[in-house]
């Protein structure tokens, strides 16, 4: 497949059909939204699945198969909210505090964008190793806390760290996540066999739901994105391509397959829009969620879906038999 | 029955924030507060919480001086930073002890 049929299989897919729909509901200003309940039951679905599915997967896998991604994950943890604090720094007239805001956001993660770009790297027939998810899970805590204290340094007061840590730990991402890796581990393939109707065949249908969804919400945050700049705008694409790149290698470094380089790529590339923001909150009330969330949710989350998802498993590709 | 004057103080604050002005209306002295869920608009629109959650009103029966103690609050951590609205009405209860 040629990197322009991969991008047009790409974005012919469901869910960034289904995406695209719900900003074309806000371009129109239809009043269209899933209901409360129905997005955070299908928001516990898809985190409780995708760690079960993983935790089963693991359970599966070799401690010395998993040891060095997971290492290569937590380095990645540290470094790339490192990296995008100085870049911002080059890049926009922002302070350190909202630049801290951003690392915070571009250093952890999105399950959304990460489930998307395995369900397509599964539907090319790749292989994808099944503990990525656990790197997704490892990946979601780290650049929490290094934009939080690299905010903290143009703060003249203390952070709140307790609460702000409580509410990631306690949050529902990394409870579900992690209990659903430690359900999936202890059921095992004979367990899972018994729910696979549910979280496995209904999974794309869900997440294109989902979708619809965000898209309505990322919609409205596309309009705010002039109160950030062009500079911005400009992190907001090239960032995701290049913590993407560094994922991608990491992936190859640690022995991974094509696919999973490519999703660990995925995941590196990914902002959250979720758990940073509810973290970021508290912590930081000085940052302006008008440039946080129009990066993460309005500008990288749909270039992710749209472009850093093919262009990952492009790169991945590259990389296969350099190393 | 006789009624006894109270303090009603509403607060409609974006959802990731409720558990904070909980325990901050605890720790002022209220006795006890109900919280919903809400959706509206304010002013300023200055949120974090639209992808979870909306907004929670959170109410709260409590005497004069509770009161200044919760609007001390506000005014010094929350109003200058969070998508906020608060009003105060008068309320008459029975049973004041309760508040």
């Amino acid at each position: 497949m040629s990197g322009l049929e991969i991008a047009l299989a790409n974005l012919t897919s469901a869910p960034v059909l289904a995406f695209v729909l719900g900003i074309l509901a806000t371009v129109v200003k239809s009043d269209l939204r899933l209901p409360d309940a129905v997005y955070q039951t299908l928001s516990i679905y898809l985190l409780l699945g995708i760690g079960i599915k993983g935790g089963v997967a693991l359970s599966n896998s070799s401690p010395a198969e998993v040891a060095l991604p997971l290492l290569g994950a937590l380095i990645l943890g540290a470094v790339i909210p490192a990296v995008a604090f100085f870049a911002l720094g080059f890049m926009t007239k922002l302070d350190a505090i909202n630049r801290g805001a951003l690392a915070a956001h571009y250093g952890s993660t999105s399950l959304v964008t990460f489930t998307a770009g395995v369900l397509f790297l599964e539907s090319l027939q790749l292989y994808v190793e099944g503990y990525v998810s656990t790197l997704l899970a490892v990946l979601e805590i780290p650049g929490i806390i290094v934009g939080l204290a690299l905010a903290s340094r143009g703060l003249k007061r203390k952070v709140s760290w307790s609460e702000s840590m409580r509410e990631v730990l306690t949050g529902k991402s990394i409870l579900l996540l992690v209990g659903g890796v430690l359900m999936g581990l202890t059921m095992g393939a004979s367990g899972y066999s018994q729910i696979e109707g549910f979280f496995g065949a209904l999974f794309p249908g869900v997440l294109t739901l989902f979708l619809l969804e965000l898209g309505i919400v990322a919609g409205k945050r596309i309009r705010d994105i002039k109160k950030g700049g062009i500079g911005l705008v400009v992190f907001a694409v090239t960032f995701p391509l290049i913590a993407g790149s560094f994922g991608v290698l990491t992936g190859h470094l640690a022995g991974m397959s094509v696919g999973g380089s490519a999703a660990l790529g995925i995941i590196a590339a990914s902002a959250s829009y979720i758990a940073a923001p509810a973290a970021v909150r508290l912590a930081l009330p000085e940052a302006s969620p008008g440039v946080y969330l129009s990066a993460s949710l309005g500008i990288t989350f749909p270039f992710n879906l749209t472009v850093g998802i093919p262009a990952m498993l492009a790169i991945s590709q590259r990389m296969e038999g350099v190393f | 029955m006789i009624m006894k004057q109270r303090k009603l103080v509403t607060v409609v604050i974006e959802a990731g924030l409720a558990r904070r002005l909980e325990g901050d209306l605890r720790a002022a002295g209220a006795k006890g507060f109900t919280s919903t869920l809400a959706h509206g608009a304010g002013p300023r629109d200055q949120r974090a919480s639209e992808v979870d959650g909306g907004n929670v009103r959170v109410e709260s029966v409590v005497s004069n001086e509770v009161l200044e103690v919760i609007l001390e609050k506000l005014e010094k951590d929350y109003f200058p930073f969070y998508a906020i609205s608060c009003w105060v009405s008068q309320v008459e209860v029975v049973r004041d002890e309760r508040y």
